[in-house]
């Protein structure tokens, strides 16, 4: 059987690389899983834990941090202080029952727009396997407002 | 003129918090004179029925420590927000959840089963859990049902204040009593925190901080701690930069990590900033080397800090962003 579900990935882009290879991946037309919602940040390490544990809360059912190579950031090591951040918090997610595809690191050079939609297009089918999170209903079991919204609309 | 009433009752605690309050010393003698002691089950021989029977709104000051744990809880939780002028979540597990809290990192069953079935020392109870409906000679009794998320008392009913600690500190609560006892005017109600810092612990913290970076990480009992220097840079996970001042940052000073029982400071997740802190100490991952030398040397740093999520989270998981664990199968 088929598998319609369409995740929702909530991306945080580096200003410098990542955010600029989606750009290009749009100018170049590279066909990819449109279930990314960019994020613009200044630097992988301006992302704070707290925002990724508060877009899986809030209906994300992945996380994607992209910034430069190792070597390559604007700010000389903010990509290893990200690095540092996410090993971490991959330890803390597996204690929170969340599997680590959910939450993804790359690199991905202003370049490589390719790349970043194969990453994107990769995630998009591990999401698919894994199914919908949605943290609020299935584990606090309430009514999240991001999706309450959504049926509101489809509903008219 | 009637004194004003008083009321302090303990949900799912350990029965700290009251001894907090007569940590105050000679002080309680002045709570004595100025406040008639309506509802304090610890101390004084009232019933639920008792507090049923007053008007709304009767109790004056109602400190309420302990999470909501189960339906007991919950519904003393309503009936005392109801009965109350001013309900304060007071110390860290009506505030936060607290050790309480930690419950939801695993489920009730796994709670069961360690208590009941894989218990060493359990012997003729080995098996027999707690039935929730018994019979006897009188009729039959019903024991409070256990929830499967512990719930901080601000997710149950509007709080006032917030007197955050575990427990809090006899002189952050004989200030705030003297305050109200002298008729200074508290801040505007809204779950708001008295009887606490608003800068983080570090900054109370009198230890030599040199912004050393480290290489692994030590559980207490692996390591002494030199005198007068920062626990986090010799490897101690020391929850000071992401926990709310107020205590006056005593654990440290005796060479004792901060375990971070004065919570959060506000708008922010405790777990979170103290992941933020625990990366900007970490020296692995140069970057003169290349990216899978990177990642391994990192992860072989963090592998030395054992049980993040509750180590982080070890007081106020039940008021974090993710608030509990996902479970494959709920209820198993």
């Amino acid at each position: 059987m088929e598998n319609h579900f369409q995740p929702i990935i909530v991306g945080f882009l580096c200003n410098w690389c990542s955010y600029r290879a989606a750009d290009l991946a749009g100018t170049a037309r590279i066909h990819y899983a449109p279930t990314m919602r960019p994020i613009r940040v200044m630097c992988t390490a301006r992302v704070e834990p707290e925002f990724v544990l508060k877009a899986l809360r809030e209906g994300a059912d992945g996380v994607l941090i992209a910034g430069c190579h190792p070597g390559e950031c604007h700010y000389v090591e903010g990509n290893i202080k990200a690095l540092r951040r996410f090993t971490l918090l991959k330890a803390l997610l597996r204690q929170f029952g969340i599997e680590e595809a959910r939450v993804q690191l790359v690199w991905a050079a202003a370049s490589e727009g390719k790349q970043l939609a194969e990453a994107v297009d990769r995630m998009t089918e591990e999401l698919r396997a894994l199914g919908p999170l949605r943290w609020r209903e299935t584990v606090l079991g309430e009514q999240p407002v991001a999706r309450r919204m959504a049926e509101a609309e489809v509903g008219g | 003129m009637a004194k004003p009433t008083f009321a302090m009752y303990w949900a799912a605690s350990c029965g700290g918090c009251e001894i907090s309050l007569l940590n105050i010393g000679e002080k309680i003698l002045d709570v004595d004179a100025a406040f008639q002691v309506v509802f304090w089950p610890c101390v004084a021989d009232f019933k639920y029925s008792d507090v049923e029977g007053y008007p709304d709104g009767y109790i004056d000051l109602c400190l309420f420590n302990g999470a909501i744990r189960n339906s007991e809880n919950e519904e003393l939780a309503h009936l005392l927000r109801r009965k109350s002028k001013t309900l304060v979540a007071f110390g860290s597990c009506a505030y936060e959840g607290c050790a309480p809290g930690l419950a939801n990192l695993t489920t009730n069953a796994a709670t069961m089963r360690t208590i009941y079935t894989d218990c060493l020392t359990t012997d003729e109870t080995r098996d027999r859990l707690p039935q929730p409906l018994s019979m006897v000679p009188e009729g039959e009794i019903r024991i409070p049902v256990l929830y499967e998320t512990v719930r901080a008392l601000d997710q149950v009913v509007p709080v006032d204040y917030i007197i955050p600690g575990c427990p809090p500190e006899a002189h952050q609560i004989a200030a705030v009593i003297q305050a109200v006892i002298s008729g200074v005017p508290l801040p505007a109600p809204g779950g708001k925190v008295i009887g606490a810092g608003t800068v983080a612990v570090c900054e109370e913290c009198p230890l030599a901080k040199n912004v050393k970076q480290i290489t692994r990480f030590y559980r207490p009992y692996e390591l002494v701690p030199e005198p007068g220097i920062c626990l986090l840079e010799q490897g101690l996970v020391c929850m000071g930069p992401a926990t709310r001042s107020g205590c006056g940052a005593l654990c440290p000073q005796v060479g004792m990590r901060c375990e971070g029982c004065y919570g959060p400071l506000d708008g922010q997740d405790q777990g979170a900033r103290m992941l933020s802190a625990i990366a900007s100490v970490v020296a692995a991952g140069g970057p003169d080397q290349d990216e899978a030398e990177q990642e391994h040397a990192i992860a072989a740093v963090m592998d030395t800090l054992a049980d993040p999520a509750g180590t982080f989270y070890r007081f106020s998981l039940a008021h974090s962003l993710l608030r509990r664990v996902r479970v494959a199968e709920p209820g198993t």
